[in-house]
């Protein structure tokens, strides 16, 4: 076996992929909420929509974002993987065992969170990302410029109670998911030292915390709103 | 006190196991857990039943012999604690306690609570040692050591080798325990020539004997009757980083 296919048999190797790539995705959900606060602009969405003009026609942008679908399908890819491993690693399970003495729930329930995070995801393309390429989304013209009215699409989708509760929701789940998941990419790393992990642990709770919640906070508004 | 007890009965590997529930009456509470199975088996050999089978040697928490799962965890309630150091005093009067073997893959049952935990020791004998040629006694302090490397590296080499983190954890992971032995020789000098062959082959042989992946639970820390730390996993990972990423062969040899 070459050395990179070792890698990539070895527990270890698997764990270093998902580590690795969720960082990426961390990373990327930095960028996303950054643009999105562009919502909160009160200028009927023109900001926000020269914004999405520009994250679908770069050409440069649209080479990171085939990276970003690689990174989330290599993501969800490995966490099967290692959860039939994991789950093949013990046949027989316990009759009486009380985990939550020894751990947290979050951390032995990454599948099920990532699996929201999944779901919502692709309800999510669906809705935004899949009606922008193909679907009929009306158009709006800035100086003269005629773009995609995205804005309209969001401001209706989220004036609905279900599509934004499903937001907070799975908004709920991405916490849970990081507050685990952030510091853990570290340790899988090997980047665990006493000097700085207390450090990465605070900012891993509040990243989780965050994040999230200015993601949820987008729905709330939109669907308060659209009572008004 | 009185406790009841239901505890996992199986023949042999094949069987397929249940469990039997015994009532024990009168128990001396200053008793430790192992003292009460062998009140219940001197019990069960008068009355010509078959005895519990488990295992134990030195009773006083230095083996890791005295695998078994109490109320839902390894080793029962208390921290830092094993089996034969666990006393009755901790339980409550009438409680149910239920008592199974470890869970794994990789650690069959053998019979009752008796489980088969040679995959650690073929996962020593893959690298968990350090190669030198016999001679005279070499001078204490001849290579110098720093305080908190000795120490750090002590307290990893206080693992006994229980499987208890393997138990706790939901992947029957054994990275706790590959991890102490990884860290007991990569922290010191006399480490160092096999570390990259070490690391490869120990980790090699923990994933071919079937237990899990890490999901960084840390139940198996907070299990753990040596209280081994979290941070020795980290090191293994990057152990492993560094075996595979900057290993000084060029070819690898299979
Ligand atoms: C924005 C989306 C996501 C982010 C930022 C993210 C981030 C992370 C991070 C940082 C980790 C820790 C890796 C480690 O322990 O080394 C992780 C673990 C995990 N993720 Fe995600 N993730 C996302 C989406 C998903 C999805 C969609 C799934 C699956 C359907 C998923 C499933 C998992 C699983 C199962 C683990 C634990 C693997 C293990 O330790 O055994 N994640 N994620
Ligand atoms: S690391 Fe702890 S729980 Fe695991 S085998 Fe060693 S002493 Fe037992
Ligand atoms: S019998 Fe030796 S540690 Fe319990």
């Amino acid at each position: 076996m070459s050395w990179f296919k070792q890698v990539l048999s070895s527990t270890i190797g698997k764990k270093i992929i998902m580590s690795l790539t969720g960082l990426f995705l961390i990373s990327f959900l930095i960028v996303h909420l950054s643009g999105n606060m562009l919502l909160f602009k009160d200028d009927e969405g023109e900001a926000f929509n020269l914004y999405a003009e520009f994250m679908t026609t770069n050409p440069l942008i649209r080479i990171i974002s085939i990276v970003l679908y690689a990174g989330i399908i290599i993501h969800v890819i490995y966490s099967l993987i290692l959860s039939l491993h994991n789950k093949k690693a013990r046949p027989v399970g316990y009759a009486e065992a009380r985990p939550q003495q020894n751990s947290s729930w979050k951390s032995r329930n990454m599948g099920i969170l990532g699996l929201i995070i999944l779901i919502f995801l692709l309800i999510h393309m669906r809705s935004f990302w899949y009606e922008m390429h193909f679907g009929s989304v009306p158009t709006k013209s800035y100086a003269g410029v005629e773009v995609d009215d995205l804005y309209t699409v969001v401001v209706a989708a989220f004036s609905q109670w279900w599509y934004a509760g499903f937001y907070v929701l799975a908004m709920i789940g991405l916490a849970f998911h990081l507050s685990h998941g952030f510091w853990s990419a570290f340790q899988t790393l090997g980047l665990n030292h006493r000097k700085f992990m207390p450090m990465i642990k605070k900012i891993s709770l509040l990243f989780a915390i965050v994040v999230p919640l200015l993601f949820a906070s987008m729905p709330v508004y939109f669907f308060i709103k659209s009572l008004a | 006190m009185n406790v009841t007890l239901k505890i996992w009965r199986q023949k042999n590997a094949t069987d397929k196991g249940r469990f039997e529930t015994y009532e024990m009456k009168d128990i001396n509470t200053h008793m430790s857990f192992l003292e009460l199975i062998d009140v219940l088996n001197e019990k069960l050999e008068m009355e010509g039943k078959e005895p519990i089978h488990f295992d134990h040697d030195c009773r006083e928490g230095i083996c890791g012999s005295c695998a078994m799962y109490i109320n839902g965890r390894p080793h029962g309630p208390m921290k830092g604690t094993t089996a034969c150091q666990l006393h009755m005093r901790h339980f409550k009067d009438g409680e149910l306690i239920t008592v199974e073997p470890w869970r794994a893959r990789a650690f069959p049952v053998i019979k009752d609570l008796m489980v088969d935990r040679s995959a650690f020791d073929r996962i020593i004998q893959a690298g968990g040692y350090i190669s030198v040629n016999t001679g005279g006694v070499p001078d204490a302090n001849e290579i110098p050591v720093s305080k908190e490397v000795a120490d750090e590296a002590f307290n990893a080499a206080t693992c006994i080798g229980c499987g208890a983190c393997v138990a706790a954890c939901k992947n029957a992971s054994a990275m706790l325990f590959v991890s102490a032995k990884i860290s007991q020789l990569a922290l010191l000098p006399q480490g160092q020539v096999e570390r990259q062959r070490r690391a490869d082959k120990m980790i090699a042989q923990m994933d071919a004997e079937g237990f899990g992946a890490c999901t960084n639970t840390q139940a198996c820390s907070a299990e753990c009757p040596k209280e081994i730390d979290m941070v020795n996993i980290a090191r293994l990972n990057w152990e492993f980083v560094k075996a595979k990423m900057h290993s000084k062969a060029i070819e690898v040899d299979e």
